[in-house]
């Protein structure tokens, strides 16, 4: 585990994530804001702060609590808004297979929207060389490290400071402006333009979906506009 | 303490229940260890999901107010993603689409109420 910090790949994926930090750190802050705001006792959010992790659950389930919903309701509320990452972990499986059972779990538990973007955009393809394999590691465990704290120490702040910060000067845009950084880094061809104009407008036009099922439509309509663009050629990945 | 007293117990097994929920859906295919890959045409889609999730995530939050298409050109948030944008293609810095959009953003939306 120490060779994983010290790698320079660790270093990497941590520099990598703290140039978006700024805007998950204020998007973690009001998200704090908001939980106290809602009507979450101080407990409960410092819980729900330090153990769930999942930004768009916490703010879905939030007045599914404040209005006494049935845990069931909650729970399954939390599973619909996080079904994107069932795909993220479909395309990092061949990434993290080779570990042990906790490890993948823990791996999971770190994936967020930034850090599946930002490793793949770093690592496109998996290995089996068992060098390649640990820099990835050191990669991911860099980038986890810092998106974890970016995002949980601002958001135990704004539950304490819950009083002191409008939520109405909408300080959690920096959140979005950090994910655009990152969108216009990730268009390296024409096609990955078009998978994110077409996700972007199928997430308006279907935004009436429950449960932001919005983004999984506009993620498979991406996907799939994006194939039946791509010349046959392209057909072939390569596998190592 | 006030807190404690409004703290619900089923509300704290329905936040553990939470965190398990993030653990299992994110980690969901990597819980059992039986070999499989996914088919060809799969992994090539798979290559266009990323960009498309960010996509996703954040147009709504650019565009749109209580779920309405917004109908104004009064909205700050139009700005800062300009102003955002055009810094990351002049300077392709991270922190500086970041804070260039944000010193956009606060005057209009807190300033104009834009």
């Amino acid at each position: 585990m120490t060779t994983l910090f010290q790698h320079p790949e660790f270093r990497r994926g941590a520099r990598d994530m703290s140039s978006v930090a700024p805007g998950i750190a204020s998007w973690g802050l009001m998200t704090g804001v908001a939980m106290v705001k809602s009507g979450l006792s101080l407990p409960e959010a410092l819980l729900m702060g330090l153990t769930v992790f999942a930004g768009s659950s916490q703010l879905a389930a939030i007045p599914l609590i404040s209005a006494g919903a049935p845990m069931w309701v909650i729970l399954a509320t939390a599973f619909c808004v996080n079904l994107r990452f069932v795909v993220f972990s479909a395309h990092l499986r061949p990434y993290i297979m080779h570990q042990p059972l906790w490890r993948r779990m823990l791996s999971g538990y770190m994936t967020a929207d930034l850090s599946y973007v930002l490793f793949t955009r770093r690592y496109p393809q998996p290995s089996s060389d068992p060098v390649v394999r640990q820099a990835q590691e050191a990669y991911w465990a860099g980038n986890s490290a810092v998106n974890w704290a970016s995002w949980t120490i601002p958001g135990l702040l704004g539950i304490v400071l819950a009083n002191a910060i409008p939520p109405a000067w909408g300080l959690g845009f920096a959140g979005i402006l950090a994910l655009l950084g990152v969108l216009c880094s990730l268009i390296t061809d024409r096609l990955r333009a078009v998978s994110a104009g077409v996700a972007g407008a199928a997430a308006v036009a279907v935004f009436a979906l429950p449960l932001k099922l919005n983004i999984l439509v506009a993620i498979a309509a991406a996907v799939a506009v994006c194939m039946l663009l791509e010349k046959p050629k392209v057909a072939v990945v390569a596998k190592t | 303490m006030n807190a404690l007293a409004n703290t619900d117990g089923w509300t704290i097994i329905t936040i553990l229940g939470m965190a398990l929920v993030t653990v299992v859906t994110r980690g969901f295919f990597f819980i059992s260890s039986k070999t499989w890959t996914l088919p060809a045409w799969a992994e090539r889609g798979l290559y266009y999901a990323p960009i498309a999730a960010l996509a996703a995530v954040i147009v709504p939050e650019m565009v749109m107010t209580h779920g309405q298409f917004i109908s104004t050109v009064k909205d700050a948030r139009l700005y800062a993603v300009a102003v955002g944008l055009a810094w990351f293609y002049w300077r392709r810095g991270m922190f500086g689409t970041i804070v260039a959009g944000m010193a956009v953003y606060l005057p209009l939306h807190i300033g104009l109420g834009w």
